[in-house]
């Protein structure tokens, strides 16, 4: 038999039940039923060219993803980057130290440092960045006009497609010390200020950048979720007597509420991510007392000072808890009737 | 489509709706009240200005000679000329043209590369029942949640001898799982009777792939591939770590020293210490080569993104 000609899935399961064939994601699915008669040879013969489609793509993760966790013994070691150019060769060569590197981390107060600016940061862009893309979304939805519609969502959308370096330019030519609110200062006979450079409101320019670049673009999601209620319901509550914001608090909301406990989700397993490059691009201009976070703390002794044992420390800290976070936030959705990132 | 329903060709007397107008609303929905119009005209008014503003004065400045720049005292607002004098300066050759044709160079050939493993991989998961396809799926999926981290990816670049060439720039960010899924998601929603059909016609997946799936997936195609694009545009970080030869630097690298660092462009300080040429003027047109390829590109692809993110990302 060819491998051509073998089904895949039975046509007239397919006719009788779409779905499933088409998610590939229920368990015993039509198609997985029929195939799982065919013995393993078969099968291979049948599909191999679509695995090897997938090959490329697998191995550049196996590479690249998978292969670095590796590595993360040097966190145990006093990894000498000068033993030779070969990374592998040094790892072998490097004396092992136990956990003296994660002794030395909880001990330096820069970690400590870096943990504290990481966690203030998550929570101010929790309180003052979430909610403004679902503002931005009711507010988008609510425009009937289709183009005003269009344009302001492709203004919107604009500085997502911007590079950290660009936007962050930018706030220079608006914050900076020859900015043009310091310009509009000196005009008018006062002092011009230096956000950019300002440690004190570092943490709330940082916020201010995400929204300016990130937040119109999250309104996408939201979008595509108002976009998705059966508007019989706003119908039906106006004929019941709700006005507006009773239509709004009551069918929009709730329609709402998977997306933006997805969304939170996501935020809080990630929460220790706070912006890498866009802090790493101003460490410089403010100092590491206001702006390091743990990602950069691991750039800074890692690549800046070559002591990759102890970033590499640092670092596994972070993946470690990180990973427990997704799966923790993952789990509180599941509890709370959500459907979060992944089903089991 | 919407301009044949919106231009009724037999009644000329009927005038065809604006597409700034309003549709009607439904009889039970109450009309809105001038205060409400009023305070959402000015809510969006107030975001979109807040992202436009700053990149007009960009704009303008860089087109500015050096003495609108002097008298405005810095930055300029309002547009006295027209004067492409930094453009000029800068693409005659010398560091900032040669830090944009690397950068359109590794934006084309990366997007090309990502693509294809990519779509390869999306259709390759994309036939329900096909040999331990759930393994590989979980495989990449998996990679959603865990990174190895920072140090250890850099020490793999260096073994595997990526340092100080541009296969540092693209081979280890090359594939994004979130696109792959997004692709497959739309490649799985295509009518299993098409592709049946194209096999019994003797089509492989090759075939099939290429004259079947990616001519009706153009929409998710064009998204996924300004993602891409994207992404290797305004990528720097992977070049301030794997390249030390500041001549093989992209764009946003060469950004970062002349803006943010405040220095002149190699080769042009004399110009600008002449007075021929204004710093600012040059920091801006640098700024303005930077966003335009995007804020050019987006808007056309901009009616799908709904569609491509939206389809397979949920899925999973």
């Amino acid at each position: 038999m060819s491998h051509s000609t073998v089904p895949r899935s039975r046509p007239e399961a397919e006719k009788t039940d779409k779905t499933p064939a088409a998610s590939g994601g229920t368990t015993g699915s039509a198609g997985r039923r029929s195939s799982g008669k065919l013995s393993l040879r078969t099968r291979f013969r049948r599909d191999r060219v679509l695995l090897l489609m997938t090959l490329p793509a697998v191995a550049l993760v196996l590479l690249f993803n998978y292969l670095p966790i590796l590595g993360n013994v040097v966190a145990f070691q006093d990894y000498d980057p000068y033993i030779s150019d070969n990374g592998v060769v040094s790892i072998l060569n490097s004396p092992w130290v136990g956990l003296e590197n994660f002794q030395r981390l909880f001990e330096d107060s820069a970690f400590w440092e870096a943990v504290q600016n990481t966690l203030v940061l998550f929570f101010l862009q929790l309180v003052l960045y979430f909610p403004i893309p679902i503002g931005l979304a009711l507010l988008i939805n609510s425009v009937v006009r289709p183009r005003v519609r269009a344009v302001s969502q492709a203004i919107l959308y604009l500085p997502h497609f911007f590079s950290w370096v660009l936007v962050i330019a930018v706030f220079q030519q608006l914050f900076g010390g020859a900015g043009i609110l310091s310009q509009l200062l000196r005009q008018n006979g006062y002092d011009g200020i230096d956000i950019m450079t300002d440690p004190e409101t570092f943490k709330f320019l940082i916020t201010a950048q995400s929204v300016w670049k990130d937040a119109g673009w999250g309104i996408i999601v939201f979008l595509a979720a108002l976009a998705s209620v059966n508007p019989d319901l706003y119908e039906a509550a106006a004929m019941d007597g709700a006005n507006r914001w009773r239509r709004m608090w009551h069918v929009t909301l709730p329609a709402l509420r998977p997306v933006i406990a997805l969304l939170l989700v996501l935020r809080v397993g990630d929460a220790l991510t706070v912006g890498f490059e866009q802090i790493l691009l101003q460490r410089d201009a403010v100092g590491p007392g206001a702006s390091e976070v743990l990602d950069t703390f691991v750039w800074w002794n890692g690549v800046r000072n070559q002591d990759f044992g102890y970033a590499a420390a640092a670092g596994l800290i972070k993946g470690v808890i990180s990973l427990g976070l997704v799966l923790v936030a993952n789990k509180v959705a599941h509890l709370m009737g959500e459907q979060g990132v992944y089903k089991k | 489509m919407s301009t044949v329903t919106d231009r009724p060709a037999a009644d000329k007397s009927v005038r065809a709706p604006s597409r700034w107008a309003a549709p009607p609303r439904p009889s039970w929905e109450e009309q809105p009240s001038r205060a409400g119009l009023a305070g959402k005209g000015i809510a969006l008014g107030f975001a979109c200005l807040a992202i436009v503003f700053p990149l007009w004065i960009v704009l303008v400045t860089s087109l500015s000679s050096r003495k609108t720049i002097d008298e405005a005292g810095g930055l300029v607002m309002i547009p006295k000329e027209i004067d492409f004098i930094a453009y000029r300066e800068l693409l005659s050759g010398g560091q900032v043209t040669r830090a944009a044709i690397i950068s359109v160079l590794i934006t084309v050939v990366g997007t090309a590369f990502s693509m294809t493993v990519s779509v390869l991989c999306a259709y390759g998961l994309s036939r329900s029942g096909s040999l331990a396809h759930r393994w590989i799926l979980m495989t990449l999926l998996a990679t959603m949640f865990f990174s190895a981290g920072l140090i250890p990816t850099y020490l793999l670049v260096q073994s595997l001898g990526l340092t100080d060439t541009y296969l540092a720039l693209i081979l280890p960010s090359a594939i994004s799982v979130f696109n792959i899924l997004v692709l497959r998601g739309f490649f799985m929603g295509i009518s299993q009777e098409l592709i049946d059909s194209a096999r019994i016609d003797g089509a492989g997946d090759f075939r099939i792939l290429w004259q079947i799936v990616m001519p009706l997936s153009r929409a998710v195609l064009a998204v996924i591939t300004l993602f891409y694009a994207v992404g290797y545009w305004s990528a720097w970080f992977n070049a301030s770590l794997y390249l030390n030869d500041q001549d093989m630097m992209p764009l946003q690298n060469v950004m970062i020293q002349l803006v943010q660092k405040q220095e002149a462009p190699v080769g042009m300080g004399q110009a600008i210490k002449t007075g021929q040429l204004s710093a600012l003027a040059v920091q801006m047109a640098v700024m303005v080569m930077a966003l335009l390829p995007v804020a050019v590109l987006s808007p056309f692809v901009q009616k799908h993104f709904k569609k491509g993110m939206l389809t397979g990302a949920v899925k999973g």
